[in-house]
């Protein structure tokens, strides 16, 4: 394979583990704390609908990603609404968010655009526009570090940077902070945190909203950073394979980078290639897009390492 | 705490949950500057007021029979099937390879090996995450989701690289043969003096369907191992104290959840398309969910919110052909009812308890 081409799929890769590293770790803090959220992928679409049709009504991508994120936020607040508050099942309200969002988008779509669910195409302030290192131009033709530094770490949306940098900010948030250990014990074991004197529902909703940003931010880079614009179920499974990507990075923050770049990786070479021949076996590109799920499930099968999920995960806690 | 007397939580919550989100449906339908009253003497008229209306209307509701049965079965164990839609597209591959295999002379028996087919197939399809969740523990729900893309991918492959005839640009098997093409209710009516349009896509599988809820029944109340699995579902120690294996309960329940999420191949893929088409099931899958909800996982139950979410689905396509709103209305419906028959369930519980107790001070 040649070297550029090798480039281009690393830096396509890192474009699409973007939203993915947003939503895998908006997971991570719902679910630390004993939401089980399998509402990722609502929350993705409906921030990519509402910042794409502010966005494209305003003129700018800030007001886009403003109401993205207060969009995705309102269906977490469902969601803990439905799941802390009225103690019910969070596997059911996840079902029922993502199949509100993939409604409520098209029928809001049609209403405001009558473009079949669609928005106009975003440009100029509208998107997020790419962000070019300095001396990028003038360094590109050196050999080896010239592409690695101009085309590959150069060249993208301020959200995809920040994605990277909120992985340090949530380990440190939950690893090394009084909130993140009331967090994480709030979803191994809530009634000793419930003895501590600290509210369980409060933290509970403050995960749930933190959530409810990230995944905003992942709906938003989606919809105004990678493309221009929404078009219907553009999520199209990612918040699924965030999901996965959370169980496979077994519910750490570094692993879900490692774990999001991979899928990111996978779902560019079946991009890219239409067949990839290994060894003289030919791997069919629709292996390539089922892999995340195949690894996903071989993870949970405990075959590679067990992934054990948050202890109080899924289990509304009652004050006795 | 006193508990409201059975029938209003069988039958009063889940119509309460129903009625909430229409009226919140009708609100949207406001909002996007529609009238819902229109739109819902549309809806009533386009799926109910032809048999033209009911051939669709119950076509549908067969799917969502098939699909709420299996979510209903997997629930009594305490298990959430959420791959119906991948256990029910992996049982069409097994309605094609039985239709396009052998040479049918007749369609019913190549409906009783298609049905087996599809049944095998779909078991086959939950068979691995409830074989993971027994033994390993993976979450079911995690796993089946996972099913549902990997079976995606899997028709995908073979829709392209493996069944598609030769020369033919659509990922699609070839037409079944002729003998397979199942009675529709209009040839199944006629005879007996009635007439009914022939072209709505309803068929015999209707009738399985029936049959299917009342088996179901059976099973689930008046079998040992349908006992065995209500037992593991209201508390897995008092079941394992009791010597139920959960292993076994698991796996039972799952199988027999998948058979009927893929036994809806029959419907919709031997009796409509005739041919294993790209993503057939079109989210029936996860209308079970719905459905099941709806129905309290009661066969009877399953039965009215199949036969409600049939109406809403063939009055939500009449809705689009001749309003401005889309055909996604449905979807929003649909998202409506799980939310306040299920994740929300509490919140209408609770004012009917209150009331309830209420009442009760009043009188004593």
């Amino acid at each position: 394979m040649d070297f550029m081409v090798l480039i281009q799929v690393l830096d396509s890769a890192l474009r699409l583990a973007v939203p993915l590293l947003f939503c895998s770790l908006a997971g991570l803090f719902s679910e630390r704390a004993g939401i089980f959220d399998i509402g990722l992928e609502g929350k993705i679409l409906i921030a990519a609908f509402f910042s794409a049709a502010t966005a494209s009504v305003s003129g700018s991508v800030w007001v886009g990603l403003f109401f993205g994120i207060s969009a995705s936020m309102l269906f977490s607040l469902l969601h803990g609404l439905a799941s802390i508050t009225f103690r019910g099942n969070q596997l059911i309200s996840g079902v029922a968010i993502n199949f509100l969002a993939a409604g409520i988008t098209v029928l809001i779509g049609q209403s405001w655009f009558k473009l079949g669910g669609r928005t106009p195409s975003l440009s100029g302030n509208a998107r997020f526009s790419e962000i070019t290192f300095p001396f990028s131009d003038s360094v590109s033709s050196v050999p080896i570090i010239g592409p690695i530094y101009s085309e590959l770490l150069s060249g993208h949306t301020a959200l995809a940077y920040f994605a990277i940098l909120m992985v340090p900010i949530s380990w440190y948030i939950l690893f090394r902070t009084r909130f993140g250990l009331r967090l994480r014990a709030v979803g191994e074991n809530p009634a000793a945190v419930d003895t501590a004197g600290i509210s369980v529902v409060q933290l509970r909703y403050l995960a749930v909203i933190i959530c409810g940003l990230l995944c905003g931010l992942a709906g938003a880079y989606l919809a105004t950073g990678l493309a221009a614009g929404f078009v219907k179920d553009m999520s199209a499974g990612r918040g699924f394979i965030a999901l996965a990507a959370l169980i496979f990075a077994k519910w750490r923050p570094w692993h879900v980078l490692y774990a999001t770049l991979l899928f990111g990786l996978l779902e560019a070479i079946s991009n890219r290639f239409q067949n990839i021949e290994i060894l003289g076996i030919i791997l069919p590109t629709q292996l390539m897009q089922a892999l995340p799920y195949i690894l996903t499930v071989i993870i949970l099968a405990g075959f590679v390492g067990k992934a054990t999920p948050p202890l109080a995960g899924g289990v509304p806690y009652i004050k006795e | 705490m006193e508990v409201l007397p059975k029938w209003v939580d069988t039958v009063v919550i889940p119509l309460i949950g129903v009625l909430i989100s229409l009226l919140f449906s009708g609100v949207i339908i406001l909002l996007i500057g529609e009238n819902p009253i229109d739109a819902l003497s549309l809806m009533i008229t386009g799926a109910l007021g032809s048999t033209y209306g009911w051939g669709y209307t119950l076509y549908y509701a067969t799917n969502f029979i098939f699909t709420g049965l299996a979510v209903s079965v997997a629930f009594h164990a305490r298990m959430f099937n959420i791959g119906g839609e991948g256990q029910a597209a992996i049982g069409g591959l097994g309605v094609a390879i039985v239709c396009l295999s052998f040479g049918w002379t007749h369609w019913l028996p190549a409906l009783l090996a298609a049905t087996l087919g599809a049944a095998v197939f779909g078991a086959l399809w939950a068979a691995i995450p409830a074989y993971l969740q027994g033994k390993y523990g993976s979450h079911i729900v995690i796993t089946t989701i996972m099913f549902n893309f990997i079976g995606a991918s899997l028709l995908n492959y073979l829709l392209v690289n493996v069944m598609r005839p030769t020369g033919s640009m659509d990922p699609a098997t070839q037409k079944f043969p002729e003998a397979t093409s199942l009675p529709t209710l209009h040839d199944i009516l006629e005879p007996i003096g009635i007439s009914f349009s022939k072209a709505g896509p309803a068929n015999i599988s209707f009738l399985i369907a029936l049959i299917a809820c009342v088996l179901v029944w059976i099973f689930i109340w008046h079998t040992r191992l349908g006992y065995q699995l209500r037992a593991y579902g209201h508390s897995e120690s008092a079941a394992k104290y009791a010597g139920i294996k959960p292993f076994k309960i698991i796996m039972v329940s799952m199988l027999i959840s998948g058979a009927l999420a893929g036994m809806m191949a029959t419907n919709n893929v031997m009796g409509e398309a005739e041919r294993l088409i790209m993503n057939s099931t079109e989210g029936a899958g996860f209308i079970g969910i719905a459905v099941a909800l709806m129905g309290r996982s009661h066969p009877l139950g399953v039965l009215l919110a199949a036969l409600l979410f049939g109406f809403l689905y063939q009055g939500g396509a009449e809705l689009a052909m001749w309003t401005t709103i889309p055909r996604e209305l449905i979807v929003v419906i649909q998202a409506l009812v799980i939310l306040f028959t299920g994740a929300l369930e509490n919140m209408v519980r609770a004012p009917l308890n209150w009331l309830w107790l209420k009442s009760r001070r009043g009188v004593s």
